[in-house]
């Protein structure tokens, strides 16, 4: 048995966690204060993953870039590809919260989707 | 001179939360007043996740959180002008403000809100010796530079301060493609919450080194370099642990204040803790019919409750509108003590307040295993076990109206940071 500590990100709070590991099997995750810290804790020591925000470029819109997300989390280590997918990516204006930019990003089966809204200039 | 019930100063989370608030009990009149091109305020540069968890129970990114509210303000048609600079609120209430198409205009208000928000400490406000070169920003400013403008700062990165800017910050260089190689903290715990420790600077192994400081910035035209060094229990560097950085930029986040040039000229009385108004329970501050919210009261950690409080102050300018006039009641003093830096507000009037007033505040230290104490004169009322507090993270009391109801003579509360 060994075990991982770590802190939860579910929430502001920050809960610290104490992970209990047999091998690769999760035994017990303790100092969680809700659910949220249990299942952050379980992946986080299998297949940590993150939402990832980052913008992209608009053309014919009131503003310049426009903010985008990945529409639920994907794979810690697909992050930067996340990102490198959609440097050259432009959309155009008007935009609405929660359009699709791009699908499947970095082949994650997740959408990219606008979390900010640009009207057409 | 055009009239309004309301003038609210501020179309940022706090300002769309309070007019939003005075709308629904009551006032038709109202009038926001946004300095920049568009509603939402710092939420717009804010593209980060983790707004809105406990008003809406989902982790939204800035603008989708104001977006909600920007919603709620025009569905009420509630009207507003932007890009739309307040120069003056004056005693008896008259706004100054100018934009292009108006010039300066004069608005009289019968009550009026404050919520400008806050700013940046800046590098002229720490004392950082030093060339100054071009490439030094803080960190809010090179996030609307990279998230609103498109432009990246810079490619070789240290950032002093660890509040919650300058973690997020670090991350967002980083995924832009910047090398951010160091960010140092004065104080022997970070400013930031715990969670963009995690996520913003693990995740991308950059290091957080606590107890330093920058004690030199070189480059004539251009950030050239960046010297830190290891600060003692008197934060004063000591000599011999230097450590230079090569870079061509330096990220400032080194703390909020409110932003009270207005509310100064309008006679308001500051804290000088929070250097935010002080106010009552109404969230009213010393002059009748002037209320505040927001991080222009006092710098909070999260938008949920600036909306929360935005919300008490429209719904207390609502009442004195109607009312036309401050209820003359008693007032009983908070004294904020052992541990306990300020508590917002200050000032409560047991027989006017809400069923329940929450009170917010931070502590001055990292306190593990403490308790809030809350003393009614010198009995105790309540005591409540925290297994940490930092100077990040706000903490609160809440009091009810009913139990205060049962000391009629009291004198002043008192909370305090005790042993649990």
């Amino acid at each position: 048995m060994e075990t991982r500590e770590l802190t939860c990100i579910g929430c502001p709070l920050g809960c610290a966690l104490t992970v209990t590991m047999n091998g690769k099997e999760v035994v017990e995750v303790k100092g969680n204060t809700c659910k949220k810290g249990d299942i952050y804790a379980r992946k986080e020591v299998t297949n940590p993953t993150r939402i990832v925000t980052t913008t992209v470029r608009v053309s014919g819109g009131a503003a310049p870039m426009i903010n985008v997300k990945t529409q639920s989390d994907i794979p810690k280590d697909k992050i930067f590809e996340c990102v490198a997918a959609l440097k050259g990516v432009t959309i155009q204006a008007p935009v609405a919260i929660g359009d699709v930019v791009l699908e499947n990003v970095a082949g994650t089966g997740v959408n990219i989707v606008a979390a900010g809204a640009v009207e057409a200039a | 001179m055009k009239a309004y019930d309301l003038i609210i100063i501020g179309g940022g989370p706090a300002g769309l939360a309070a007019a939003v608030a005075a709308r629904d009990n009551g006032i038709e009149s109202i009038l926001i007043l946004e300095r920049d091109k568009q509603l939402g305020g710092i939420l717009n540069q804010c593209i980060h996740n983790g707004f809105g968890l406990h008003t809406f129970k989902e982790e939204l990114t800035g603008p989708e959180y104001a977006a909600r509210f920007i919603e709620q303000v025009k569905e009420r048609k509630i009207e507003y002008k932007l890009n739309t600079m307040v120069m003056d609120i004056s005693h008896e209430k008259v706004v100054t403000a100018m934009n292009r198409e108006e010039g300066m205009i004069l608005l009289q208000a019968k009550a009026v809100i404050l919520a400008m928000g806050c700013r940046e400490r800046s590098r002229g406000a720490l004392n950082i010796p030093g060339y100054r070169p071009a490439g030094i920003y803080s960190a809010g400013t090179a996030q609307r530079l990279v998230n609103m403008e498109g432009y990246m700062p810079g490619r070789e990165v240290v950032i002093l301060g660890s509040g919650d800017i300058g973690l997020i910050m670090a991350r967002r260089m980083t995924l832009e493609g910047a090398k951010v190689k160091v960010v140092a903290e004065l104080m022997p715990y970070s400013g930031g919450l715990k969670r963009n420790i995690v996520q913003c600077l693990n995740d991308f192994d950059i290091p957080l080194k606590l107890s330093h400081t920058v004690v030199d910035i070189e480059g004539k035209d251009r950030v050239k370099a960046v010297t830190i060094a290891e600060v003692g229990p008197d934060r004063r560097p000591i000599p011999g642990t230097e450590e230079r950085y090569e870079c061509d930029t330096l990220l400032l986040s080194c703390g909020l204040i409110p932003e009270n040039e207005l509310s100064k000229s309008a006679g308001v009385d500051l804290s000088p803790i929070t250097s935010g108004p002080i106010v009552n329970d109404s969230l009213e501050t010393n002059i009748d019919g002037v209320f505040a919210c927001g991080n222009v009261l006092h710098v909070h950690d999260l938008v949920d409750y600036v909306s929360q409080e935005a919300g008490t102050a429209g719904k207390n300018a609502a009442a004195y509108i109607k009312e036309g006039k401050t209820a003359d009641a008693k007032t009983v003093e908070i004294l904020p003590v052992d541990g306990v830096r300020y508590t917002v507000p200050k000032y409560i009037r047991p027989t006017e307040m809400e069923d329940t007033l929450t009170v917010r505040f931070r502590v001055g230290d990292v306190y593990k295993n403490c308790a809030i104490a809350t003393y009614f004169d010198d009995e105790l009322i309540s005591k409540r076990k925290r297994p940490v507090m930092a100077p990040g993270e706000m903490e609160q009391v809440i009091l009810q109206k009913s139990k205060l109801a049962d000391y009629p003579d009291l004198k002043h509360i008192t909370i305090k940071i005790e042993e649990a």
